[in-house]
C-alpha cells in the first residue's frame, strides 16, 4: 500500500511500489467494507455464496499440492 | 442494451479539493473517478465511475466472480480508489461490486445513509487499520530428532517417525498459541478495533507455513510506529512462528461497524 500524503510508513521497512497481497485485499474486498443495496440485484446472501465459491476456487487450486501440514487443524477462526 | 451505470467505491468526506486527489485515477473499467454529493448530505461524496451495464449485470457478475484474473483487476482498482482518496481524507471503504443505475441512485443512498456515515467517519478520523498474520513454519522434515533404534521393525520405525512428526508438529503449534497471546496483547495496548479474518490458505494463501491468524487492528495514527514495534517484537523467541504486518490499510475491516442496520435494506 502506498499512502499518498497519508499516514506514516516507519523508515526502517519502506514499501514504496510494493503491491499489496491479492489475498489481503479480498480478505478486506469481500468481507470488509461497507454493504450498501446496489441496484444489481445480488442480495446480501447471494453475495456470501460467491464469496464461499470463489474460495472454494482459491482453496481447490491448491488441493492438487496438497501437504500433509493442511490435514491439521489450524486455529480457526467459529 | 449496453449502457453505462455507476459503480461506487468509497464514501467520503470533502474538504473542497478531494477532486484533486483524483486526477489521473481511472476506475474498475478504465473511466475517470468523480464524485457524488447530494444537498441532502452536506461535505459526504461518494466516488464513483461508469461501467458497461453489459459487463455488470447479475449474470455477468456471477461468472466475472469466479474468474480470478477479473476479481484481480477489479479488487486493484476499486483499492486505487480508496487509496487516493485514503491519502487525503478518511474514507469508508464500500464492498467490492457496489452498483447504482445512474449517479442519481448514488445520491438517494448517500442521503439515505448520511447520519451513520458521517458518524462512523468521525469515528475512524485519524485511525488507521493494519494486518497483523501469524505463520507457523512447517519443522524441517527428513532430519529427526531421535532417529529410530536401528532394531525396530519397518513397520515399528515408520510408526516412530511419525509419532516424532505428529510431536514435532504439536510443539509447532503449541508454540504458535503462545505467541498468537503474546502478539495479540501487544496488538491491543494500541490498538481501538480488532476484526478477525479466516486463516488464509489455498493457492493465494502462505507459500510456506500454516496462517493460524489473520487479524485487522484499527490503531490511532499516532501510535502507528509503537504498534508495529511491539507487535513485531512479540514473536521473538518462538522458533517456527513468524509475523507479518501490513498496512497502514484504509479501514477496510471497519468501515462497517455499529453503522444502522437500515443501510442493507435502504433500497425502496
Amino acid at each position: 500500500m502506498r499512502p499518498v500524503d497519508g499516514p506514516p510508513v516507519p523508515d526502517e521497512e519502506p514499501l514504496p511500489d510494493r503491491q499489496v497481497a491479492l489475498i489481503d485485499l479480498l480478505d478486506r474486498l469481500l468481507a470488509g467494507g461497507v454493504v450498501l443495496t446496489g441496484d444489481i440485484v445480488l442480495s446480501i446472501a447471494d453475495i456470501d455464496l460467491v464469496r464461499i465459491s470463489l474460495r472454494s476456487l482459491i482453496v481447490s487450486i491448491s488441493e492438487e499440492n496438497l501437504s500433509p501440514w493442511n490435514a491439521l487443524p489450524a486455529r480457526r477462526r467459529p | 442494451m449496453t449502457v453505462a451505470i455507476s459503480y461506487a467505491y468509497a464514501v467520503a468526506r470533502d474538504d473542497g479539493a478531494l477532486h484533486e486527489a483524483l486526477t489521473g485515477v481511472f476506475g474498475v473499467s478504465g473511466a475517470p473517478v468523480r464524485l457524488v454529493r447530494t444537498e441532502d448530505c452536506d461535505g459526504l461524496v461518494v466516488a464513483v465511475s461508469p461501467v458497461p451495464s453489459n459487463d455488470f449485470d447479475e449474470e455477468s457478475l456471477r461468472r466475472h466472480l469466479e474468474d480470478l484474473d477479473w476479481v484481480e483487476r477489479t479488487a486493484r482498482a476499486h483499492h486505487r480508489v480508496v487509496e487516493a482518496l485514503a491519502g487525503r481524507t478518511t474514507v469508508l471503504p464500500l464492498r467490492l461490486v457496489t452498483l447504482y443505475r445512474d449517479d442519481e441512485r448514488v445520491r438517494s443512498a448517500l442521503a439515505d445513509g448520511c447520519d451513520g456515515f458521517a458518524s462512523r467517519l468521525d469515528e475512524l478520523t485519524s485511525r488507521a487499520e493494519w494486518g497483523v498474520k501469524v505463520f507457523v513454519d512447517e519443522p524441517s522434515s527428513g532430519t529427526p530428532q531421535d532417529p529410530p533404534a536401528a532394531e525396530l521393525s519397518p513397520g515399528r520405525a515408520y510408526l516412530s517417525r511419525r509419532r516424532d512428526r505428529r510431536n514435532a508438529r504439536e510443539d509447532a503449534y503449541r508454540r504458535a498459541g503462545q505467541a498468537v497471546s503474546r502478539i495479540e496483547s501487544a496488538a491491543r495496548a494500541h490498538a481501538v478495533g480488532r476484526v478477525r479474518h479466516r486463516p488464509q490458505q489455498g493457492a493465494l494463501g502462505p507459500r510456506t507455513g500454516q496462517n493460524v491468524s489473520n487479524d485487522a487492528y484499527l490503531v490511532p495514527l499516532r501510535d502507528a510506529e509503537d504498534f508495529r514495534a511491539e507487535v513485531a517484537q512479540a514473536a521473538d523467541g518462538f522458533t517456527g512462528v513468524r509475523v507479518e504486518i501490513t498496512g497502514p490499510w484504509a479501514p477496510y475491516s471497519f468501515a462497517a461497524a455499529d453503522l444502522p442496520q437500515g443501510r442493507t435494506d435502504a433500497a425502496p
